[in-house]
């Protein structure tokens, strides 16, 4: 073979069509690559076709039109059994997004002051704040939602037994604590001005949270508006106030201002308004509450659950973010004259901020996505009643499925994308 | 000073003062020591109001937390017990705590789910191996890594898979049979268990396909490629030749379903087939998204992100009831394998964020140099490239790997019973309910899941700092 090599004429045709020619190389990858990717598909489609007749389950998206004939126990916009699963779809959704928008805020709360505590020169809230993250980050969320759902939330008293949460049963509380340490002269009038107060309106037991429940009545609107207008008005007098102290160097007290124009003014509208918003308070009768809001232990377990577990994580984010901020930009902002609090708020914070963004919004995303697992619970969100009773019903499991994972999909876009804006705009502006 | 001034050129202007101390200063006392107990106690208990505070409240919490706890969970406890009668207060006329008990009546079911008990010293057996495989495989001292990791992620999964289901596929078709020419062989007819047509098919298709690849490369990189491309064929279908024939003789072992599985297995099982199987599709994937190719690329990012951006139970509910019906008909795949795909697409969309990060992590200058000295772009990939960035993220592939660990819960929702599904199934037997039950059993499960997790992840953060160590030399 060699011979035939040396002694032959050389291969200048077939270097034209060499493996090494990367064009070629790149072309002849992507046309079998394209080649699989279209016959996947077809193979796909033709084998969920005889599928789907052999079994006999329609396709389409016509069912979304049909009576659901199931109820769901929390609901944020009007819906019995007698509508339609399109309905029902839209009632998971808003649940999803209800679940997921608390957790977020709860998270972010727990994990900044979490990770913050775990900065604290004080060691007993640091010891605390650490066994905190090393627990929660290292126990299954679905374990933690269980947890809190069974053994916690169902153990707790029946309504008639319920624990009141207010102000009252805490001075209470104290006031009788006081007087057993002998010191009733304290505890004594502490625990008479406890009872005199009104009794308690917010109540834990097995079926749930009982809170307060704000009725509005005609007039309402009065008050979104004047809170509208606050919040307009608070974002322009801010711009104001940095344009003047960019010109003049005056500075303005745009917090309190803006703290100041957002109470006043709905409080304002509400007065000129006659009150219209009033508070009806759950109220014992019988077995169970009448009146209020009733918050399922599904939602709770959940909530408590998702904020806990992503707080745990975000701790360590900020953590390890404020730890990236070098020591030597504290002290040139000591050296030049600000204080701590200033000094963290202009100095710290916003540099910090570039370092915790990008792994917070993929936290916000698996928060979102874990909202998910509220199904095992029996939390009525996007994915227990479309791809749990409605895909049990209909057993159209390529629509129902599909549609679940576009919007998981569209969530987690949307806030990326959210996260994005804003991650560019804290970005270090390099030349 | 007069001398300063006279030095000056005439034609400054006067001279400024100099800023120059008259007499000495006073000798300021020595800073205040910031050692011994009573200064660290100032500085990190008591150093202010709020400190003290802070301190105090953390005390309270400790204190709060941590003395129940330990009562409930060893002074109040109960240790032995055949029934819920143990566990009651009301019999035993104390204060009870945890029930143990419980939990020693179900570990059996918690470990092996309905694995029967006459066959589960197979399990043991595949407990046992995976530890002696793994342990050497971790500790960076110890030599042969190599050979280690391949006995570890090449020879353990197949023996495990023979151990726990059996072994003694009825293997009836290979290649050709599948594409149609099942006519070819005689009907499917087995000789001391093994199926006469499956060999005979493999045989030929081994010969079809590697004649395939010689003509093809000899085409395309003449002879010598064509050499090496038939050897690599041929090495692959051996490498397959093996592991079939393994899977396909019958050892003796009965059969068990894996509907029969439960508890850790099922939570060992599920994870360490989702970081096996992931680890090279995700480097494929990672590749794949930093390819050239605008195709490659595209297809890469997108089944990327599509994983990444749905939530694992919808992968699960995709592997379960979508993926059956895209399959031929004649196809039945058992209910953990089900879930096995959809957690292996799950883990390698993961793992090829986390190998892309590793690949960005080496500097061009090594791309660079690997084409200087003449390699393929494969061999670049292969014997320059990858090494280093695979070392660069075994913490991150450790911390994928707790992910996955606490993520196999999830399949509890699809029924198939892992280590939480099988306690949340012991909670439901009446002979053992009692107040203390269920957190007990909380407590156990917690207790696993936690010293699982927190090893790895004590272990990952050591890693990370020695290879940052090595990195700095």
């Amino acid at each position: 073979m060699s011979d035939a090599r040396l002694s032959g004429p050389p291969p200048a045709p077939s270097r034209r069509w060499s493996w090494t020619d990367p064009k070629l190389r790149s072309s002849v990858i992507q046309i079998v690559l394209a080649l699989i990717l279209i016959w996947l598909a077809w193979a796909f489609y033709a084998n969920a076709q005889s599928n789907l007749t052999r079994l006999g389950i329609a396709s389409g998206f016509g069912f979304l039109d049909n009576r659901a004939g199931f109820a769901i126990s929390q609901t944020l916009i009007p819906y019995n059994e007698n509508m339609s699963y399109g309905r029902a779809f839209m009632v998971g959704l808003l649940n999803t997004l209800l679940v997921a928008f608390l957790g977020i805020v709860l998270a972010t709360i727990i994990g900044f002051l979490m990770g913050v505590a775990r900065l604290s020169k004080n060691v007993v809230i640091k010891a605390l704040a650490s066994a905190y993250v090393e627990i929660t980050r290292n126990l299954p969320p679905l374990f933690q939602i269980l947890f809190w759902y069974l053994a916690v939330l169902s153990t707790l008293p029946g309504p008639r037994q319920s624990w009141g949460f207010g102000i009252q049963p805490v001075l209470g509380a104290i006031g009788s604590g006081l007087s057993g340490i002998g010191l009733g002269f304290l505890g004594g009038p502490l625990s008479a001005f406890a009872a005199s107060l009104a009794a308690p309106s917010v109540f834990v037991n097995n079926r749930g949270l009982v809170v307060p429940r704000p009725i509005f009545e005609d007039g309402s609107m009065a008050i979104l508006y004047a809170l509208i207008v606050a919040v307009v008005a608070s974002i322009a007098i801010g711009l104001w106030a940095k344009k003047r102290r960019e010109a003049t160097g005056k500075p303005f007290p745009v917090f309190w201002t803006g703290l100041a124009l957002v109470i006043l003014l709905p409080l304002a509208a509400s007065a000129a308004a006659g009150f219209p918003v009033t508070v009806e308070k759950p109220e014992l009768r019988g077995f169970n509450f009448v009146g209020g809001l009733r918050v399922i232990p599904e939602f709770v377990s959940l909530l408590l659950a998702l904020s806990i577990y992503t707080g745990g994580f975000i701790a360590e984010i900020v953590r390890s973010g404020i730890m990236a901020v070098s020591k030597g930009q504290t002290e040139a902002a000591h050296s030049l004259g600000l204080r701590t609090g200033p000094t963290l708020r202009l100095v710290v914070i916003p540099q910090a901020m570039r370092v915790i963004v990008p792994p917070l919004t993929s936290q916000y995303l698996n928060l979102t996505k874990n909202s998910s697992l509220g199904v095992a619970v029996g939390y009525p969100d996007l994915f227990a009643v479309f791809a749990g009773s409605t895909l049990n019903q209909t057993g159209q499991a390529i629509e129902i499925i599909a549609v679940t994972m576009a919007v998981y999909l569209t969530i987690s876009i949307v806030t990326s994308t959210i996260m994005g804006w804003y991650n560019k705009r804290v970005a270090l502006v390099e030349r | 000073m007069t001398d300063t001034t006279a030095s000056l050129p005439p034609g400054r202007s006067a001279p400024v003062k100099p800023f120059v101390s008259a007499s000495l200063r006073e000798p300021e006392p020595a800073p205040v020591s910031t050692r011994g107990p009573v200064r660290w106690v100032r500085a990190h208990l008591v150093g202010s109001v709020p400190q003290v505070l802070l301190t105090l409240f953390g005390i309270w919490l400790v204190y709060a937390t941590v003395p129940p706890l330990i009562k409930f969970f060893i002074v109040d406890a109960v240790w032995t017990g055949t029934s819920r009668d143990a566990c009651l207060a009301e019999k035993l006329g104390r204060p009870v705590g945890a029930c143990w008990p419980f939990v020693w009546a179900k570990l059996d079911q918690l470990i092996y789910g309905f694995y029967p008990a006459a066959e589960r010293w197979r399990v043991n057996v595949v407990y046992w191996l995976g530890a002696l495989l793994l342990l050497p495989l971790l500790i960076q001292k110890l030599p042969y890594k190599r050979l280690n990791a391949i006995a570890f992620f090449g020879v353990f999964p197949v023996a495990a898979f023979v151990l726990l289901t059996g072994g003694d596929l009825d293997l009836q078709r290979f290649l050709l049979g599948n594409l149609g020419f099942g006519a070819l062989f005689p009907a499917p007819a087995a000789k001391s268990g093994l199926s006469i047509a499956f060999w005979l098919d493999f045989v030929a298709s081994t010969v079809l396909v590697t004649a395939i690849a010689y003509g093809i490369s000899r085409f395309l990189s003449g002879a010598e490629g064509a050499r090496s491309a038939a050897k690599t064929t041929l090495t692959v279908f051996a490498v397959l030749a093996v592991v079939l024939f393994v899977v396909d003789v019958p050892l003796g072992l009965p059969q068990v379903e894996t509907r029969l599985w439960g508890g850790l297995l099922v939570t060992l099982v599920i994870a360490v087939t989702g970081i096996t199987v992931s680890l090279p599709f995700g480097i494929l994937l990672a590749l794949g998204r930093r390819s050239s190719l605008p195709l490659v690329k595209a297809a890469s990012i997108i089944f990327i992100e599509f994983w990444r951006g749905v939530p694992l139970i919808t992968v699960l509910f995709f592997a379960t009831y979508m993926l059956p019906l895209f399959l031929p008909g004649r196809f039945t795949i058992d209910g953990l394998l089900r879930a096995l795909v959809g957690v292996a697409l799950f883990a390698s969309a993961y793992m090829a964020e986390v190998v892309r990060g590793g690949l960005q992590a080496i500097p061009k200058g090594q791309y660079e140099g690997a084409m200087a000295v003449g390699l393929r772009p494969s061999l670049m990939m292969r014997l320059v490239v990858l090494p280093q960035a695979l070392k660069l993220v075994i913490p991150g592939i450790v911390n994928n790997f707790i992910g996955l660990f606490k993520d196999t819960t999830l399949v509890l929702i699809v029924s198939i019973f892992d280590l939480l599904g099988a306690m949340r199934a012991a909670f439901t037997d009446p002979n053992w309910a009692s107040p203390t039950t269920l957190f007990t059993g909380f407590g156990f499960a917690g207790i696993v899941y936690f010293v699982f997790c927190f090893g790895m992840s004590r272990y990952s953060m050591a890693l990370e700092k020695r290879l940052d160590r090595a990195q700095r030399h």
